[in-house]
């Protein structure tokens, strides 16, 4: 007796459920103890801020915050809360944390979405035409561009970006996500937007076109070299045909891959990029939180975005199951 | 030696060599050309490149040499790299290698992990860990290596989990070799080849961290880095950039050479290692 294809699929993707929930609660254990390594604790925060340093209200404010329990009782105190979506408010803004995060999460996404895109475009068009033309000057060209692209730190792009686009040419804005007080409808809403967008992604998108760019290249290489591609030309197919047709679609694989592994990387790149170009987002969001040792919203950004990260790389094992029926499910 | 020719014959890894040659070269001439350490006021500020006999990198907005934060900058960054790199491997092979050999719950708990260690943004963890205990030179190379020896972790895991089943183990296991022997004298030299290649591409990866960090203001106040010098020369960037393109052009470089270093050490070693 055999289970059914569909039967071990859906052990599989329930078997890498668990695993997520617990690779969820290690991280709210790491989260917890990584905030106990800070000299001093919230209450200490908290009274630096408001300026109150009688001992008395220090020890109420302890007491309230349940500081006064033993550790593993905060830790269990705190995932319960977590368990709520109970993250507390921000002191430095006043703010439930889940608010301020709601509020800067949509400019984040677009960014990081607008940049994996071009990355992910760009990257396999590059990758393509190096390893259709391997080991001439384009392949060459396009090697070392990767290499550039690859060692350059996102803020010097962001830098130089607004050196020669805002300083010297004054095409584009310098900062912000959109013009104060602009008028003209939704329609000058959404280009003024995109005028903003346009550097702040292009400085977080050439790493991971860099990225990109290698791994097709190498890919395509690979699987121009297999038979079935040889079959295809013998066949008398058309070079594009067999290019596009054949050989990218399955070179494209390792990418989608890789796509789930750089959601992480993305919001760690988000957060330079925002702090250059002023675009109001979790990166920058997270840098305000941290300089102002704003515990709750430092851990609620910390934990919604390993989430996130969790989530984006359930549903890449979703979509790859279902792209290449030969993975061994496991 | 077969490997030092290997390396000979690519041009990039020769370039890779050369280049971290010079980088080295400038570490070990800062003291000596600089005595005086790159935090000293020698001129008037915002001295163009060229414009000041000897400062052939001008000065920054207080009047510092930017020839000496380059030099003495250039000694952080490549402290910072290699010693994240030792931690993050030391870590980081202990872990893969327990992993991979004995397998069962042992594998699960250190996956898991490693696991959850990956799912935090790693930039974000670096900052917030920094932020937490205090930016020194110390803390952010812990910081740095607290977020790349899951990496390690895993290529490790991996050749343990191919090569624990090999001949040559199963003949160490039964004259009776114990664990921890045929792990450190049979496996791990076994396995060193993609353990090397991904060491150079960690130290680039770790100075690019810490120019990040740096750049944010997150850098040991009492060193300048490369970070520390694009960071600072931000607030005058468009009336003086040359203060953010020197520096960015060393970091650029150093990362550069490593990656090359990193590429030509995979042909040679002829791993199949995809980067990241």
């Amino acid at each position: 007796m055999t289970v059914g294809d569909g039967g071990r699929r859906r052990r599989y993707l329930l078997r890498r459920l668990g695993q997520a929930v617990v690779v969820l609660g290690l991280v709210v254990v790491l989260q917890f103890f990584l905030l106990h390594l800070a000299p001093g604790d919230v209450a200490d925060v908290i009274a630096g801020e408001s300026q109150a340093a009688d001992p008395e209200f220090v020890g109420r404010l302890r007491q309230q915050l349940g500081l006064d329990q033993p550790l593993p009782v905060q830790l269990g105190l705190y995932a319960w809360r977590l368990i709520r979506l109970d993250f507390g408010m921000s002191h430095a803004f006043g703010v439930p944390v889940l608010d301020l995060i709601a509020e800067r999460l949509p400019a984040t996404l677009l960014l990081m979405i607008c940049a994996i895109a071009t990355a992910f475009v760009t990257g396999t068009a590059l990758g393509i035409v190096a390893a259709v033309r391997v080991g001439s000057w384009l392949d060459l060209a396009v090697s070392v561009l990767a290499l550039l692209f690859y060692a350059t730190p996102a803020f010097l792009v962001g830098i130089g970006l607004i050196l020669v686009f805002t300083v010297q040419l004054r095409w584009l804005p310098m900062s912000g996500m959109i013009t104060p007080w602009l008028e003209g409808g939704w329609w000058a809403a959404t280009l003024d937007v995109a005028r903003h967008l346009i550097m702040p992604m292009l400085a977080l998108a050439l790493f991971y076109v860099a990225i990109y760019t290698r791994l097709m290249r190498a890919s395509m290489l690979e699987i121009l070299s297999l038979d079935y591609v040889r079959t295809a030309r013998a066949k008398g197919l058309r070079a594009w045909r067999v290019i596009f047709g054949h050989a990218a679609r399955n070179a494209m694989l390792p990418m989608v891959t890789m796509l789930g592994l750089q959601v992480g990387s993305l919001l760690g790149g988000a957060i330079l990029v925002e702090t250059v170009f002023g675009w109001p987002g979790i990166g920058r969001l997270a840098f305000e939180a941290v300089s102002r040792r704003d515990v709750p919203l430092v851990l609620g950004i910390l934990s919604l975005s390993s989430v996130l990260v969790l989530l984006v790389s359930l549903a890449i094992d979703v979509v790859y199951t279902r792209l290449d029926p030969r993975i061994v499910l496991r | 030696m077969r490997l030092l020719r290997r390396l000979g014959r690519s041009p990039a890894a020769l370039a890779g060599i050369f280049l971290l040659l010079a980088v080295a070269a400038m570490a070990a001439a800062g003291p000596l050309l600089y005595p005086e350490g790159p935090w000293v006021l020698i001129g008037r500020p915002f001295a163009w490149p060229g414009e000041l006999a000897g400062r052939p990198f001008g000065t920054d907005s207080l009047g510092r040499d930017v020839t000496a934060g380059i030099l003495h900058g250039s000694r952080i960054s490549l402290l910072i790299g290699l010693a994240a790199t030792a931690v993050a491997l030391g870590f980081g092979v202990a872990v893969g290698a327990l992993a991979g050999y004995f397998g069962g719950w042992v594998d699960d708990a250190l996956m898991r992990l490693t696991d959850a260690m990956q799912t935090i943004p790693p930039f974000l963890l670096a900052v917030v860990i920094v932020v937490i205990v205090k930016p020194t030179v110390a803390t952010i190379i812990l910081a740095i290596a607290a977020i790349s020896w899951p990496a390690v972790a895993r290529l490790v895991r991996a050749e343990f989990l191919r090569l624990r089943e090999a001949e040559f183990v199963a003949a160490c296991r039964a004259m009776g070799m114990s664990d921890m022997r045929i792990i450190l004298t049979q496996i791990l030299p076994n396995s060193s080849a993609p353990i090397v290649v991904s060491a150079s591409i960690m130290v680039a990866t770790a100075i690019l961290t810490e120019a990040g960090l740096s750049f944010l203001g997150l850098g040991d106040p009492n060193v300048m880095s490369w970070g520390t010098m694009v960071g600072l020369g931000r607030s005058d960037f468009r009336t003086a950039w040359y203060l953010v393109a020197v520096p960015g052009v060393a970091i650029v470089f150093t990362v550069l050479a490593l990656n090359l270093l990193g590429d030509g050490l995979n042909d040679a070693l002829n791993t199949r290692l995809g980067r990241d």
